[in-house]
């Protein structure tokens, strides 16, 4: 039986089913498929959904330890009863992180219809 | 306390059916490592979840806002933000083109070899640490319960070791997710109950809640002090205080997303899209569990007061002493049982994840070139290495001692796998020229730098003031040389630059061959793994 780093360097890897290691058709061309027009939309329209969601939370979340760390007069404001701003700020990062995820979900009913489509072509 | 070891054996009882159920159906490798991929969306979510909410959050999260305010509570918030990452990046491309581990992943584009043995080895380390922590935690739990006797830690910290091995060597994954999902919902109902108590404790009333966190006293120095818990600064404070706060949410945010224990359950769904899924039920229940903190914490603060909790266990004691405080003996035996049994599945996951890594990267496709020389070997293998794992975790938990300051372990596991496992993942799925060489580099620097500035941070190294308990003092009597508890703020740049660097000194045409073929798999999942017939 071959080993998996000698298949890899014959072709992309070719394995049999049951070695323990990973099941890799040589059928499937992968190169076409990756270039084809209808992947690279697939592509394409998951980046610019994840990158910017990837963008905003990040920044969006670390603003908290920052304006906690450095601008603790803002912070310290009370504005709910004794509820203040850093509370609320606290509070809101869960609402964005349920916002983000439920915004990915639709999206990805998008995506996973494009998938479908690539997928398709190929045959 | 006759009644939590009653409740605690019943839940002991419940899972040991359970394994001897998922024990007769269990049956192969995918069967074993996988739960056969069948798992839905919301099992796998509530299992998530269980696997999550360890003890340090349950126990050590409550106590640091019983102690600290606000502070405390800045930590709930990074916990689950984490999950984005996890749900963007991470979730599907891993259950499209991985089978059994992270590791899988790697192997499409790089020279399997190195790469799977480097994974292993953070795998590994990452799992241990992160389940010291919780076994030392399970051990001062029930010396608390039971009274101090060294007797008691010693036959908690067995008694979790050997109830682990059992559930992952005879139950494999099957078994590891229900007791997971039975232990989540246990402790999410237990926190709404207490959080419901507190609430009735300040007549339903918020603003009368909220007003009490505002005047806290406490003794602080021998004088007695009252402060806003709701405002920040009582624990980081400048220089370092934000820095560190800032790191630790590096950490918990990119480090989430490489915690092997939370990947492997991605490969428990049948598709990519039910991972998806699964990650929002996740974050559904983390998310509530971790703003029902503010309860369990200020709870804490205000009903039971910082002097009491530091004098009856200390601060990872808030919880609990908070249900003895409201519900009496047997609400708090209710919760102490409850805590056990998070500590339990934390650490089954920890198991099966470091064993899967063991048997699947190491064993099978490092030692024996991907080969497995007779049927079933893997399997044999990863229950072999369960047992080492279980013994290895009971020995040292008993050689560090309840007392024992380990919660820079838990932060050690998270700054590890943010800074070594998270770069290579990433850069693998998004990157044409990353190889083998920034693999293997990222993956060693990452675990290396976590390691290193760990052991020279103040967690480790710390001029401890006279009197304090041998076991709790400071490994290392002198100050500090790096000044943040959290390294990531450093190691996870450090990591991503090696893997960057060590790429470029290299060009390696298969790897970036193998590229178009991760690519599709991961995002369309075409020739993805999987779920067995029923």
């Amino acid at each position: 039986m071959p080993r998996e780093d000698e298949k890899r360097a014959g072709n992309a890897g070719k394995r049999s089913p049951g070695t323990g290691g990973l099941d890799r058709p040589e059928s499937i061309d992968w190169s076409g498929l990756a270039h084809s027009e209808k992947f690279q939309r697939l592509l394409r329209a998951k980046r610019r959904f994840i990158i910017p969601a990837m963008i905003i939370f990040v920044l969006y979340y670390f603003a908290l330890p920052l304006l906690v760390g450095y601008a603790r007069p803002m912070m310290e404001k009370r504005v709910l009863g004794a509820i203040n701003v850093a509370y609320l700020f606290a509070l809101s990062q869960f609402l964005m992180a349920w916002i983000v995820a439920a915004l990915y979900v639709r999206a990805a009913a998008k995506f996973d219809r494009m998938a479908q489509e690539v997928l398709q072509e190929r045959k | 306390m006759t009644v939590a070891l009653g409740m605690f054996i019943g839940f002991v009882a419940v899972t040991l059916i359970i394994t001897w159920w998922a024990a007769r159906r269990s049956q192969g490798a995918a069967a074993f490592f996988t739960a056969s991929r069948r798992i839905t969306a919301w099992q796998n979510g509530v299992a998530v979840a269980g696997d999550y909410m360890s003890a340090a959050s349950f126990l050590g999260i409550a106590g640091l806002i019983a102690f600290f305010g606000y502070d405390g509570f800045m930590f709930s918030v990074g916990w689950l933000v984490a999950y984005l990452t996890v749900l963007l990046v991470v979730a599907e491309p891993l259950r499209n083109a991985g089978k059994f581990t992270m590791a899988d992943v790697l192997a499409y584009r790089l020279n399997p070899r190195p790469v799977r043995a480097m994974a292993a080895l953070s795998t590994i380390t990452v799992s241990t640490f992160y389940m010291i922590a919780q076994m030392v935690g399970a051990g001062a739990l029930v010396t608390l319960l039971l009274g101090s006797s060294h007797i008691s830690y010693h036959a908690a910290v067995i008694g979790v070791g050997v109830l682990m091995i059992i559930y992952v060597v005879f139950g494999g994954m099957l078994a590891t997710t229900w007791v997971q999902i039975i232990k989540a919902i246990l402790l999410i109902a237990g926190t709404i109950l207490l959080s419901l108590m507190v609430l009735a404790h300040f007549g339903w009333s918020f603003a009368a809640f909220f007003d009490a966190v505002t005047r806290v006293t406490y003794h602080e120095k021998g004088a007695v002090v009252t402060r806003n818990f709701l405002q920040p600064g009582l624990r980081y404070v400048a220089p370092y205080g934000p820095l560190d706060l800032i790191s630790l949410g590096m950490a918990l945010v990119f480090g989430t997303a490489g915690l092997p224990h939370i990947l492997v359950r991605f490969y428990t769904v049948p598709d990519a899209r039910t991972a998806r899924i699964s990650v929002v039920w996740a974050m559904a229940l983390i998310g509530a569990f971790y703003i029902m903190t503010t309860f369990l914490g200020f709870g804490a603060a205000t009903i039971v007061g910082r002097d009491h909790i530091a004098a009856h266990g200390g601060n990872n004691m808030s919880a609990p002493l908070l249900a003895q405080a409201l519900g009496g003996d047997i609400f708090f035996a209710f919760i102490a049982a409850i805590a056990f049994a998070t500590i339990l599945a934390v650490v089954a996951g920890l198991t099966i994840s470091a064993s899967t890594s063991f048997a699947h990267d190491f064993y099978t496709n490092v030692i024996h070139h991907g080969v497995e020389r007779a049927p079933g070997e893997e399997v044999r293998v990863a229950r072999i290495t369960a047992f080492f794992v279980g013994a290895v975790a009971i020995a040292i938990a008993i050689l560090l001692g309840k007392d024992a300051n380990v919660a820079f372990l838990v932060a050690l596991a998270f700054a590890v796998a943010a800074s070594a496992n998270l770069p290579v993942i990433v850069l693998s799925l998004f990157w044409r020229r990353f190889n083998t060489a920034g693999a293997v580099a990222g993956l060693a620097v990452g675990l290396l730098a976590s390691i290193v500035l760990i052991l020279v941070s103040p967690s480790i190294m710390k001029i401890d003031p006279p009197g304090t308990a041998v076991a709790a003092r400071h490994l290392i009597q002198r100050p500090p040389l790096f000044p943040l508890e959290n390294p990531g703020l450093v190691s996870i740049p450090l990591g991503f630059l090696a893997a960057i660097i060590g790429t470029l000194c290299r060009r390696e045409p298969l790897a970036e061959k193998g590229f178009d073929e991760l690519l599709v798999r991961a995002n369309t999942g075409l020739g993805a793994e999987k779920a067995l017939p029923e």
